[in-house]
């Protein structure tokens, strides 16, 4: 058996880490620099920022962040969002990046795949498929959820693999922040299907979520954020280092709205969550714990 | 000050393996300049994308003759991922490829498992651990690999591996799918590791601290 991945994931919105649910409906959680690199001294295997409204903001707030991070945590660093040209992502790999994702890119032209690959590598070339159910088919989204497409996900899959790509990171809109758990039959049917790695992505509230996501859904890796984020916002004080951008609602309720997860959510950190994948039979990496 | 110079011949992303050098409180130079090299203490050959590419570009650079001509002073080179690959003989990806022949043997292709799912898949991405050959953890003594535990884990992204034709120059080994691979070469002072020691966390900056002390 292999290791397993377990991958944080951040949404960025401007300076701030945000969250939401079905991609939308974003609120401010902290600097993501303070997370990540939490999740790296825990013993992250990747981490994954997302730029949840690249094409609204300017992207000098995301370099930044993407430069801080690679200077301190020496981890693997996939970015995504709003990522249209090889001029994008050339800019991304020399902030420090070291594996771009692209969507919305990729429907609106998928030779960029295949151009990114053959100028990059398609190791670092990771298609992201965001998946809505309508009408009993699995059809992928754009523009973080807003934009229907008429690619069906599937077959969208085989022909990124074909373009080009090195894994798909696939996320279930249905799912994503619900804390109900992986769409595992979307994620295994994708992971039968790609002779590539695939990342799980979407609905993870417990340490049960991520070992059906691989033993059901037969990832190679997962991702997930509420689970970590309140996690780490239960053990930090000092709440107060954000900036003014974005839904306050979060931190204005003086984190009273961890609440209304609850009943869901079981916050639970990184160690955790391997020190379970293990006791059920999951190889992770153990010794990645910082310090 | 002893020089460490950064090979850069187009191929990869070699910011962070210069961050990872910071981070030990070391300064490595990015350079692709063949007097650079040729007068540096310590290189690191980095590389990611395929074998044939990279020889063109070292050829076009005029860097072959400079890293030949660096080690036959037997100062220390470390070759990262396709960086290892490079030092061999000759590779099989997309064809058949001349290397630069500093270790004997060859790069060739995983065997494809006949498994679904999330069993083993090509390229490998991701975390896997490093073992002494045949258990034997004294010849890592005074290697880059010197402070390192058996089965650490270290992060991976590759498709290919290297056979070097003499076991000696197998310094660790690791298993995926139905193969185990030399993860880590070594001959004098020409070492390569398959694995991304700047991407490995803590320890990786360890082998980039006790590679300068080799």
């Amino acid at each position: 058996m292999k290791s397993i991945r377990i991958i944080p994931r951040l949404d960025i919105k401007g300076p701030n880490l945000v969250k939401g649910i079905h991609l939308e409906g974003l609120r401010v959680l902290g600097k993501p620099w303070d997370f990540a690199y939490k999740y790296y001294q825990e013993g992250a295997d990747e981490l994954l920022y997302i730029d949840a409204v690249a094409s609204l903001y300017g992207r000098n707030n995301l370099l930044d962040i993407v430069k801080k991070t690679s200077e301190s945590a020496f981890i693997p660093l996939t970015v995504g969002g709003g990522i249209r040209s090889l001029d994008d992502i050339k800019n991304l790999l020399n902030a420090g990046a070291d594996k771009v994702a692209i969507n919305t890119g990729a429907i609106a032209d998928p030779e960029l795949i295949t151009q990114a690959a053959q100028v990059f590598g398609s190791q670092c070339i990771v298609a992201s498929i965001q998946s809505k159910h309508i009408a009993g088919k699995q059809i992928a989204f754009t523009d973080n959820g807003r934009e229907i497409t008429s690619y069906e996900v599937v077959a969208w899959a085989k022909q990124l693999v074909e373009l080009g790509a090195g894994e798909i990171l696939l996320t279930s809109i249905d799912c994503e922040g619900t804390g109900r758990g992986y769409d595992l039959e979307l994620l295994e049917e994708i992971a039968d299907t790609v002779p590539i790695p695939v990342i799980g992505c979407g609905g993870c509230g417990n340490q049960e979520h991520f070992l059906e996501a691989i033993q059901k859904g037969k990832v190679d890796a997962v991702s997930a954020s509420s689970i970590f984020h309140y996690k780490y916002l239960s053990e930090i004080l000092d709440f107060n280092d954000y900036e003014a951008e974005g839904n306050l609602e979060f931190k204005n309720q003086n984190r009273g709205s961890l609440n209304f997860m609850a009943s869901r959510l079981m916050p639970t950190g990184i160690p955790d969550v391997k020190g379970y994948l293990q006791n059920h039979g999951i190889k992770c990496r153990m010794d990645g714990v910082v310090g | 000050m002893r020089s460490i110079v950064i090979v850069d011949y187009g191929m990869g992303n070699i910011f962070s393996i210069q961050k990872a050098f910071s981070a030990i409180g070391e300064t490595a130079v990015i350079s692709s300049c063949a007097t650079t090299i040729k007068k540096a203490d310590f290189i690191i050959l980095p590389g990611v994308g395929a074998f044939e590419r990279a020889m063109k570009e070292l050829k076009t650079r005029n860097l072959i003759e400079a890293i030949y001509s660096f080690v036959q002073k037997q100062r220390p080179l470390l070759g990262i991922c396709l960086g290892m690959q490079l030092l061999f003989t000759d590779s099989t990806e997309f064809g058949h490829h001349f290397g630069l022949d500093l270790i004997k043997g060859s790069v060739t292709k995983f065997r494809k498992p006949e498994e679904a799912g999330n069993r083993f898949k090509i390229p490998q991405i991701g975390w896997n651990s490093l073992y002494p050959p045949s258990q034997n953890k004294s010849l890592w003594q005074g290697t880059i690999l010197k402070s390192i535990e058996a089965g650490s884990s270290f992060y991976f992204v590759h498709s290919y591996v290297c056979k070097p034709e003499n076991k000696e120059n197998i310094l660790s080994e690791t298993i995926y799918g139905i193969d185990t691979f030399c993860s880590a070469t070594y001959s004098n002072a020409i070492l390569g590791c398959q694995f991304h020691p700047e991407k490995s966390g803590p320890k990786g900056l360890q082998i980039y601290q006790d590679f300068l002390s080799i």
